[in-house]
Parts: structure tokens; C-alpha cells; sequence
């Protein structure tokens, strides 16, 4: 029996390798030099959702919420095998905290009508919260598992997986509809198909779209682009190459609900951390420096 | 969410699993003490399960005034919906003004969901958890004895300071070993308030077929020397000389989160941001180039020695001893070093 699968996708700065050319002056990150990535879990929670289509048929849709930048990783979602992306784009929902993104969310998967497994990665690496996944699902009043390393299989609506619990597992069965979080370890996301790669490399979303037209035409005003840019949508569209993009309207949001009003957590203060360089006491990598090293740590009465 | 209450309690979720408590629930008892002695409300502690009643004396002893207990034989086994409703249900009885969980994956699943429900704040992972007085600069407001949430964020390169000003309750995860365990108060007394709460059977739609837990078998905690490998480690094969150095210096094994994502190691032995405190008396960082959730994890330690081939490796900007060189030809050479010192 083929399921529907929605996967939750985030585009975010590569905050696991920053490089010396990522570090301003005075010792803190600047986050315009870092690369923008697909958020490594969602990788695997994509990852599930091949391995339901391909053992139980259905379809993906893969949706994310973000900056028109964002239509990158719903491109990568569509080499990987996504049948259908929807950028949530809206500059109302900027400053979304987890609570009003996941409402935000829930309103575009109610819009997408059915579905029956909700996917997310355990976490995004620039937060580290986990919790837009509890969120999205209580907010679709779905039952959740979180931390899935394994799917055991789907029988009769009812979908068996294994949980890590942090010191074991735990094996559980849930009615269908649910959503999931997936950790890293449970699967090896497969590599983009070379011919999917051809194909969608030209798949635009309309902001880009309009970016493109805006590049050609640089006098014309937006108002004077309309018809060129439904054209071209249309154009896409039919080819299966229209990356849709949905805003707050679309999904019929209820804008206190969103951004910063929806909110309730305020960032009220942010320090960077700088790395300052201490004096610290150097040893060569020779023999004789380790023993060195050893002697101070056995004078110092650490070791020994 | 919940109506501003200043008079509200200080609340803490007592984890516990198969009657055990959770370590995180007693370090928060004595967290949450100490915010509400500056609140000058009573902390109350949230115990959910079947014939859990005994553990009751331990979260007194840790500084809680009231227990809530929740008992039901349908509860013996953690499920998030039922556990999520009882403590919903509990919030919107009594209006808690600041409610604390542990940021373990089972706090981690089920404040979330609570969060949402209520549609109050949520702060994951928090480091720090202070009382201050809050001006808000959008509308001038004063906001007296607000909950600061202090966590890194943004990879552990930034340190942001959260509040919520009326999304309430205040609540938070809070890693394990953050905050100290204080010594229990056997003399302390508290109350113990049984409480009714409404499971429908619809709760229960998730059933536990299965469970396997693995009793803890690395004590970092109380390690005195820890031999940490970071993803400069390069393989499981590798990580063998981190064991080695262990072995032979006493101590215990530690690891980057890098090295346990890349599967060099079982998450046991994290340490950092999302895994385990150390203070350990010394500290042998291997190959961890030092993000800040890893430095957050250890940077207490009595002394520090780091070995990077990387000179620019920020893990050198706590270390107190530094060799920059090839881990695996340095730890042979310390091994072989302190062997004939004996």
C-alpha cells in the first residue's frame, strides 16, 4: 500500500566547520562567509522517506521554510528523488521561534492535505533544539517518535520502528498518521541521481525566477515583468520544473501566530564567543618532548 | 499559554525510569530552589509514573516543597501523550511560573510537546538559568523577576540570552551535570499532593513493544583523568590508542561529539554541549579541535593537555599543555613515555 510522505527540510550555516576565513577580526563567526548546507539529519530523514516510497510505493513531498535562498535544498531534494518541494517563503514568518515555525509548518501540511508519515531530522545544527518535530506533530495532533534509528516496517496503518531512549532502544508501533524525527545513524542517505541532476538543475521557484528577469532586464519595473514571469512559471510548471513557493496567505496562517509575534521566546542578548589566544605551554612532537610533558604532569602531581 | 502568575511555583519534571530517578531531576531541584528562594515561591516537583510515590523524599531532600504525583499502572512505562497531557493538565491547575526539565532525549521529547500545547515558551539545552529584572526594549516595559535562559547556540559560536516576557509558563531543558548536585537535606519537609488527572484511551494509541536499556557503563562524571578522541581521531581502528593512553594513565574514555557522529564511539561517552560535564583533574583532548559545545563540557577541568595537529585549533585556547603534532605518533610516545617513568 503506497503512503504519502512529507519530509521537513532546513537550509543552515555550516556551524560544524568554521574555517579561519569564517572568523572576523575580533574572534567571532561571521555568518555571512559560512556555506548555507542542507541540514545533515533531514538528509536522513529524506533518506526514510526513499526507503518507504521504494518499499511500499507513495509519493514525497519535501517543504521548507526559509529565504528564497532556501529553494537550494529543495533543488537537492529533487536529485534525490522528491516527487513534489514547496517553499514556505513569507517575510512575516522571519524571527520564527520553534513554536510559531512549527505552527507555520503544520498550516502548510494541512494545505498539502494528505499524509500519512511526517518526517523531520532529530534536530537542525544552528539550533540544536529538536524541537520543532514534538511541536509540528502536536500541532497536527499526531502521535510522534522521535530519535528513529530504524524503521521496522508498515502493516495494516500501523508503521513499527526502533527508538534510541539515549541508553538503549525501545520498540514502538504507531498508528498512521505520525510524524518522526530521524537521527544521523539511522540510515546512509543515498547520493543524488546523475539523471534526476540533469533534469531539475533547471527547476526555479518564482523568486528566482524574478531575480533572473530582474538581472536582464535591469530598467524595467517589477509590475512591468509580470507577464514575462507568469510566462516562465508556466512555462516551468508544465515541464515539472516549478519549485512552488507559498506564503502566509496560502497556507491560510494566522499571522499573530507567526514571526515574532507568534513567539513567546525572545532572544534578549547575544554575546559571541571570542576565542582569545592564551599562553599555553608548548611542547615539540618528539620523544623527548613527550617525556617532557609527562615529567611536568608527574611534577604537577596529576599523573603517576 | 498560562496567565502571568508571580506568585507562581518554580516546577521541576522528575524524570524517572522504572523508579529510578534521573540524576538531571535532583541537580534541578537544587536549581530551581535557588531561583525560587530569589522568587520567594515554593518549588514544586512533578512525579509521573506507577508506584512512584517512594521517590518523593529524595526530590524533598533536594529542595522541593511540594511533590505532584501522578500514579496510574498505564503510566509505568514513558509514552509521550499521556505523560505530555498529565503535565498540562497539572500547569493549567496550578500556573507554575517557571518550569524545568532535563534536557535528556526523554525531556527532550516530551517539553516540546508540552510547549506547544500550551503554546508558552520553550528554551532547549540551557547552560545557565539566572532571575533578573527585564527592560524590553520594543515597548520600554519592565518586566520584574524574569527567567534569563542562557545556551549557546548557533553551533556553540554564540551565547544567547532568552526570556519570555508572557508566553508562560517559562520553561526550559537544562543539560545533565550543568547544574551541581547539592548534598540532599534529609531534615527538609515537603508535601506530597496526589493528583487526578484525565488519560482517555486515545493517549495510549503508541504501544511499547520492546525495550532495551544498557546500564551506564562509563562513569565520566567521576573520572579524575579522562583521555578524550575528537574526529581528528580518524577511525574506530584509531580510537584504540585513546583506550590504550586510558588504560595506562587510569582514566577514563571520553569523545567529541564529531567522533561519535562519525561512529568512532557510542554516544555514552560524549562529552560537551549535549552530552556529559566533566571537571575532571586532567584533561587529554585527542584530535578535538575545541568547539564551544565541546569546551562547554570540559573547560572546568584542573588542566588541560591538547594534542592537534591543527596549531590554529581552538581547543589550544583552554589547554594549559599543548603538543601540535600527529596523534598517532604522539600517543605512542606518551604511552611509552609513562610506562618507564614506572
Amino acid at each position: 500500500m503506497p503512503y504519502e510522505c512529507v519530509v521537513c527540510v532546513k537550509q543552515v550555516p555550516d556551524t560544524a566547520n568554521i574555517t579561519a576565513e569564517a572568523m572576523k577580526e575580533d574572534g567571532t563567526v561571521n555568518r555571512a562567509a559560512l556555506p548555507a548546507i542542507f541540514n545533515p539529519e533531514d538528509l536522513n530523514a529524506l533518506e526514510m522517506a526513499l526507503e518507504i516510497r521504494d518499499r511500499y510505493g507513495g509519493r514525497i513531498t519535501a517543504i521548507s521554510m526559509g529565504p528564497p535562498k532556501a529553494a537550494e535544498v529543495l533543488r537537492e531534494c529533487l536529485y534525490r528523488g522528491a516527487d513534489r518541494v514547496i517553499l514556505l517563503t513569507d517575510r512575516r514568518a522571519a524571527a520564527s521561534d520553534t513554536l510559531a515555525t512549527s505552527y507555520i509548518l503544520s498550516q502548510a501540511i494541512r494545505t498539502i492535505g494528505r499524509y500519512d508519515i511526517v518526517l523531520c531530522g532529530r534536530q537542525a545544527i544552528d539550533g540544536d533544539t529538536a524541537q520543532v518535530g514534538p511541536q509540528l506533530a502536536e500541532k497536527l495532533g499526531l502521535p510522534q517518535i522521535t530519535y528513529l534509528e530504524a524503521l521496522l516496517g508498515i502493516e495494516n496503518g500501523r508503521i513499527r520502528v526502533r527508538r534510541n531512549t539515549g541508553h538503549g532502544w525501545e520498540v514502538l508501533e504507531s498508528p498512521l498518521p505520525v510524524l518522526v524525527t530521524v537521527m544521523g545513524t539511522a540510515n546512509q542517505p543515498r547520493p543524488r541521481s546523475a539523471k534526476r541532476l540533469m533534469r531539475f538543475k533547471r527547476a526555479k521557484s518564482r523568486s528566482e525566477l524574478l531575480a533572473e528577469l530582474k538581472a536582464q532586464n535591469p530598467q524595467a519595473s517589477e509590475a512591468e515583468l509580470q507577464p514575462a514571469l507568469q510566462a516562465r512559471m508556466q512555462q516551468l510548471e508544465d515541464q515539472g520544473l516549478l519549485i512552488e513557493e507559498w506564503d502566509l496567505e496560502r497556507i491560510g496562517a494566522d499571522l499573530s501566530r507567526c514571526g515574532a509575534t507568534g513567539s513567546p521566546t525572545k532572544v534578549w542578548r547575544v554575546q559571541s564567543i571570542v576565542l582569545s589566544r592564551k599562553v599555553y605551554k608548548q611542547y615539540p612532537p618528539t620523544e623527548e618532548g613527550v617525556r617532557e610533558l609527562v615529567h611536568e604532569l608527574i611534577m604537577d602531581r596529576i599523573l603517576g | 499559554m498560562i496567565p502571568v502568575n508571580r506568585q507562581g511555583e518554580v516546577w521541576v519534571f522528575a524524570e524517572q525510569e522504572d523508579g529510578q530517578l534521573q540524576e538531571v531531576a535532583l541537580e534541578l531541584c537544587g536549581k530551581a530552589r535557588q531561583l525560587a528562594d530569589q522568587l520567594a515561591v515554593p518549588v514544586g516537583a512533578v512525579l509521573v509514573g506507577d508506584q512512584v510515590a517512594g521517590l518523593a523524599d529524595r526530590l524533598i531532600a533536594h529542595g522541593a516543597d511540594h511533590v505532584y504525583l501522578v500514579e496510574d499502572p498505564r503510566l509505568a512505562q514513558y509514552q509521550t501523550l499521556p505523560y505530555a497531557r498529565a503535565v498540562c493538565q497539572l500547569i493549567e491547575k496550578y500556573h507554575p511560573q517557571i518550569v524545568l526539565y532535563g534536557a535528556t532525549p526523554l525531556g527532550r521529547d516530551l517539553a516540546p510537546r508540552i510547549a506547544s500545547y500550551l503554546r508558552a515558551g520553550m528554551t532547549a539545552d540551557c547552560t545557565d538559568l539566572r532571575i533578573e529584572d527585564v527592560l524590553e526594549a520594543r515597548t520600554q516595559q519592565l518586566h520584574p523577576k524574569l527567567l534569563l535562559q542562557v545556551r549557546p547556540a548557533f553551533g556553540g559560536n554564540i551565547i544567547a540570552t532568552i526570556v519570555n516576557y508572557d508566553g508562560w509558563p517559562q520553561m526550559a531543558t537544562v543539560r545533565e551535570g550543568v547544574m551541581p548536585l547539592l548534598p540532599p537535606d534529609t531534615n527538609r519537609r515537603g508535601q506530597i499532593l496526589r493528583q487526578q488527572v484525565e488519560l482517555d484511551e486515545t493517549l495510549f494509541v503508541v504501544r511499547l513493544l520492546e525495550r532495551h536499556s544498557e546500564p551506564r557503563k562509563v562513569n565520566l562524571k567521576g573520572a579524575r583523568i579522562i583521555v578524550a578522541g575528537g574526529a581528528g581521531v580518524g577511525s574506530k581502528e584509531n580510537f584504540r590508542l585513546i583506550y590504550e593512553l586510558a588504560g595506562v594513565v587510569g582514566g577514563a574514555v571520553g569523545a567529541s561529539r564529531a567522533a561519535v557522529d562519525s561512529g568512532f564511539i557510542g554516544k555514552e561517552h560524549q562529552i560537551g554541549q549535549t552530552g556529559t560535564t566533566v571537571r575532571p583533574a586532567l584533561y587529554i583532548a585527542c584530535g578535538i579541535s575545541g568547539a564551544v559545545q565541546h569546551r562547554a563540557g570540559m573547560e572546568e577541568s584542573a588542566k588541560i593537555v591538547a594534542i592537534n595537529i591543527d596549531p590554529e585549533a581552538p581547543i589550544f585556547s583552554i589547554a594549559h599543555y599543548g603538543i601540535v603534532g600527529d596523534l598517532k605518533q604522539v600517543i605512542p610516545m606518551m604511552i611509552k613515555a609513562i610506562r618507564q617513568r614506572r
